[in-house]
This record gives C-alpha cells, structure tokens and sequence, in this order.
C-alpha cells in the first residue's frame, strides 16, 4: 500500500510535469510558424481558434486521422521504435529540470550530465528512423544527422565545462544559485553564444537543418513516415528545441531566478521566469530560421571542429586561470 | 529492499542477454543496438550502486559516441556482401583458437580480481574509504583523480592524445586535383581583381582570358 501511495504521487508528479511540456510544444510549433511568418510579412496559422492557436491541435488531429504506411522492405521493429526513442528521449530529460528551488522531480547531483547524456543519446531516434526505412533518402539524412550531431555535441560539452568551473557542482540547482549576483552570459558571453549556435546545429534546425534538408533529401530521415508516427518526430524534435532553450536558460540566464533581486520581481514564482526566459531564446530560434540560409554540410563540418572546438578549450584555459589567478575557484 | 532487488535482477538481466545477442545476432545492426542496450543497463546499474557519475559518463561516451560512431561505419559497410563471407563458416575456422586464447585470459582475469574481493577484501579498503565519506560521487572521483593519481591520469590523457594523432596521421591522404575553399582568400577578394569593366565595340566582342 505504502508502495502504491508513492507510485501515484509520483505518476501525479510526472503528468503535472509532462502535460504542460506537450501543451507547450504545440504552441510552440504555432509560434515558430508565427513568428517566421511575421520576419517574411505574412500572416502564418491565423484561421483556427483566435489568432490561429488552434492551428496545432488541428495539426494533430489530422495526422491521428492519417494512415500509418510502413514500407513492406523496411526493418519493421526499428522502424516503429524510432519515433518511440526520439519521443521519449526528448520528454525524459525534462525530470531535472528545476522549476524552482523546490520544484523539481528529480534533484540529482549529476543533473547537468543527464541533461547531456540525453540530449546525445537523442541522435538514435535518427539514425534508426532512417537506416530502418532501408530507403536512400533517410539514410542519407540519417548519416548526416549522426556526424552532426555528434559534432557539435563536443563542443556543448566543453561550453558546460566552462559554466562548471564556475559553479563547482553538477547540481542544476546549484548552476541556477550560482548566478544569483551575475548571470553567467555576463562573463561567458561568447560561450552563449558558441551554445546557441551549437544548440540550433544540434536539434536540427535550421540554418543546420540538413539531415531533412527538403530541397535536397526531400524530408531527410522522416521521408518513410506517415500520421502519428511522423508527428511523434515532430513533437519530439519541437520537444528537444525546447529541451534546449531551458538548458541554455539555466547554464547562462540565470534558471528561474528573476532577473533583478527586487521586491515586486521576486514575487513571481520562479516557473514564470524560466518559461520566460526558454521563450525569450525560442523566439531567438525562430528568427534565425526565417533570416539565415541553410549551410553547406562541409563548412558545417569545419564549423563545428575548427571554430568552435579550439575557441571553446581555449576559453576553458582562460576561464581556469582566471578563476584560479583570483583565487575564486568554487571550493565546498 | 524488494524494489532495489527487482530493479537489480530486470537491468543485468537485460544487460548478460543483450551482451549474448550482440554475438548472437545475424545481422551487424542489430548487434550494434544490442551493444547499446547493453551499456544503457550496465549504466542503470552502476547508478544503483551510487555511482552516478560513472553511470552518466558511461552513457554520454559509449552510447552517445562511441557506439553512435559504431553504427555509422556498420551502417556504411556493404552488409550482405560481409555475410556471405562470415557466415558461410568455411573461414571462422582460423579465427576460434585465437578468440578461446583471448576469452579465457579475460574470465582468468575476472576470476583473480573477484577472488581477489572475496577472500582479501583489505586489498579493497582504499575504495571503500572513499565512498564513507560523505561528499558526493563527483567530488570524491576529482579529489582522488587530481591529487594522488594525478600524473597516471595526464599519462593516460596523453596515450588517448597520441593515439588519436596516430589514427589521424596514418588515415590522413593528401589527394591532388582537389579544389579546397579559402576562406581567408575569399574574404580578401577586392572589386578590382574580381570585376573589370570593358567597353564592348560592336562587331567585335570582347576576349577574355588569353
């Protein structure tokens, strides 16, 4: 019984932290197509519902309605599994995501680690999406999706190194308090930068989108796909973008912590903020995609190994002298 | 205590039979999902020890890279071609003596360090001081990797820099007739070496690049 009990509160937990984040995706899809159409001066989804909010629940009903069609020479299991994997992946991660000082489902003192682990082990969904539909296009998508994305997964790593030997611990929560006299993009300015860049390279999107670069692959490594498992790709991929806002809102805007430290803001409960704030470099996500062209895959390549890479160690190196020139390494 | 014990069994459990069928498996692909099953559980196991860390390192270096980089080459390589000449059995042959010879060093080894535990646990008293104290996973790894050990851990640094060199510089190619972008020379450009304006005369036209 006692067993039981902690079960549903946990599961309670979960849907509370999990219905929102899917509610939010949605809109998201919406607001990117907004906010694209805005930068190009159309009007984007402006039919369904006010302001056409509706427009991605129209969305999904209609992929629900669609038939699923899997290709009678593809590797079925895989298949099936690879929107599963991309899905779940992109909605695990938000388990350590803090909230605020207390609201967080899972306090972890690795918690920066699982956030990279996961958002790794995100390029699978890929990579089995599209060797499963045992067709050239995804396959190609999904050999580009696989490079990419594990390159610029060094140089997230070596930008979270940086924040790191600022804080002193691998707690999330800890990152966000650390900020509390400065926010850590003060300091690491080009490192936010580097991350932003790296984040956009890493879920896909443009200017780096090409393992679904339309012009060339047709749809990359979703060609195969129909109805709901096409969606679930979707949603996971909108899921992840997110996933990554929030990252970069915690490691350099400060997490859920208000911008300034006076009476009226501190008010404002700390999710507020941090939505605030994954929405603020959201909207910095859509710009890009509707003013930067899409970039050719060998200067991709040299971007991500010999730009950022050297200039992320490289201000590893300084952020350690620094710190430890100033005798302000964090020592508990 | 139940809860920890099922958890326990159902994770090696999964991780000794995905281990059997990344052998076992015909297809090279399926091996290689199998290989990353098999450290996902291994890594759910070490985070039920308490090793969180090493848990979390193991999941970001051998299933975000290493095995992602595993199934691009698998991926790549002609697979039906390697299975007519794999399978067929007539090779295998050559290859059993030489992998009973390595298998049986590997159980012989496994068998002395867990002798080793089992009947000297002093050996093993340095490891369990670390994990009484009552700092976190991370800062005892760091503690013990940057003072005692700290020139074992550069030196093992090193080795994986040197090998990587080694990798690179034996498969590096320079090959001819290739066009490469300059970056430098491109930003460089100036109008006047790139356009020249001429006045055309009718009937005559003009010649370039004589």
């Amino acid at each position: 019984m006692e067993y039981l009990s902690i079960v549903f509160q946990e599961v309670y937990k979960i849907l509370f932290l999990l219905v929102p984040v899917l509610v939010s995706v949605a809109m998201i899809v919406w607001l990117d197509r907004r906010v694209w159409a805005f930068v190009q001066k159309r009007q984007g989804p402006n039919v369904v519902g006010p302001f056409g909010l509706l427009q991605s629940l129209a969305d999904a009903l209609k992929y629900i309605f669609k038939e699923i069609i899997i290709p009678s020479s593809s590797n079925k299991v895989i298949f099936i599994l690879a929107p599963i994997v991309t899905m779940t992946l992109a909605l695990i991660a938000w388990a350590v995501i803090p909230f605020s000082a207390t609201q967080v489902l899972a306090d972890i003192n690795v918690g920066i680690l699982y956030l990279f682990a996961v958002s790794s082990l995100g390029v699978y969904g890929i990579i089995m999406g599209g060797w499963a539909s045992n067709s050239k296009y995804p396959f190609l998508g999904a050999i580009r999706s696989a490079a990419q994305m594990v390159s610029y997964e060094v140089s997230i790593g070596v930008i979270i190194i940086n924040v790191l030997l600022c804080v002193g611990s691998l707690n999330l929560n800890d990152i966000v308090i650390a900020q509390q006299n400065m926010w850590f993009v003060i300091p690491l300015f080009p490192m936010f930068v580097i991350f932003f860049i790296s984040a956009l390279a890493e879920t896909n999107r443009p200017p780096f989108d090409l393992p679904e670069a339309e012009a060339e692959l047709v749809a990359g490594y979703q060609t195969e796909y129909s109805g709901m498992m096409y969606a679930m790709f979707w949603l996971g991929e909108y899921a992840n973008i997110l996933l990554m806002c929030a990252m970069g809102a915690i490691l350099f805007l400060g997490g859920w912590m208000s911008p300034i430290d006076v009476y009226p803001f501190t008010l404002v409960p700390g999710a507020i903020w941090l939505i605030l704030k994954i929405l603020l470099l959201f909207i910095l996500f859509a710009l890009v995609k509707a003013i930067v062209p899409r970039y050719r895959y060998d200067q991709l390549m040299r971007l991500g190994w010999k730009v950022f890479l050297p200039l992320s160690l490289i201000w590893v190196v300084l952020t350690a002298s620094y710190l430890f020139y100033f005798n302000l390494l964090p020592v508990n | 205590m139940i809860a920890h014990a099922i958890f326990f069994y159902t994770f090696s459990i999964i991780a000794v039979v995905s281990a059997i069928m990344v052998t076992a498996s015909k297809n090279t692909v399926h091996s290689v999902f199998f290989l990353i099953l098999d450290f996902i559980s291994i890594s759910c196991l070490f985070i039920m020890i308490g090793a969180e860390f090493l848990g979390m390192i193991m999941l970001i270096v051998y299933v975000g890279a290493v095995a992602v980089l595993f199934l691009f080459v698998v991926m790549m390589l002609n697979v039906a071609q390697q299975k007519n000449q794999w399978f067929a059995g007539q090779q295998s042959s050559k290859h059993i003596p030489v992998g009973l010879i390595i298998s049986t060093l590997i159980f012989v080894e496994v068998i002395i360090v867990i002798g080793g535990w089992k009947y000297k646990p002093e050996i093993f008293d340095i490891n369990n001081s670390i994990s009484q104290v009552s700092i976190s996973n991370t800062h005892s790894l760091g503690q013990i990797l940057y003072t005692d050990y700290i020139h074992v851990f550069q030196i093992s640094g090193m080795i994986l820099l040197v090998a990587m060199v080694g990798a690179i510089v034996l498969t590096f190619r320079q090959r001819s007739g290739v066009k490469r972008q300059s970056y430098i020379k491109q930003i460089s450009r100036e109008r006047a070496e790139g356009v020249e304006v001429l006045e055309v005369q009718s009937n005559k036209g003009v010649k370039l690049d004589d």
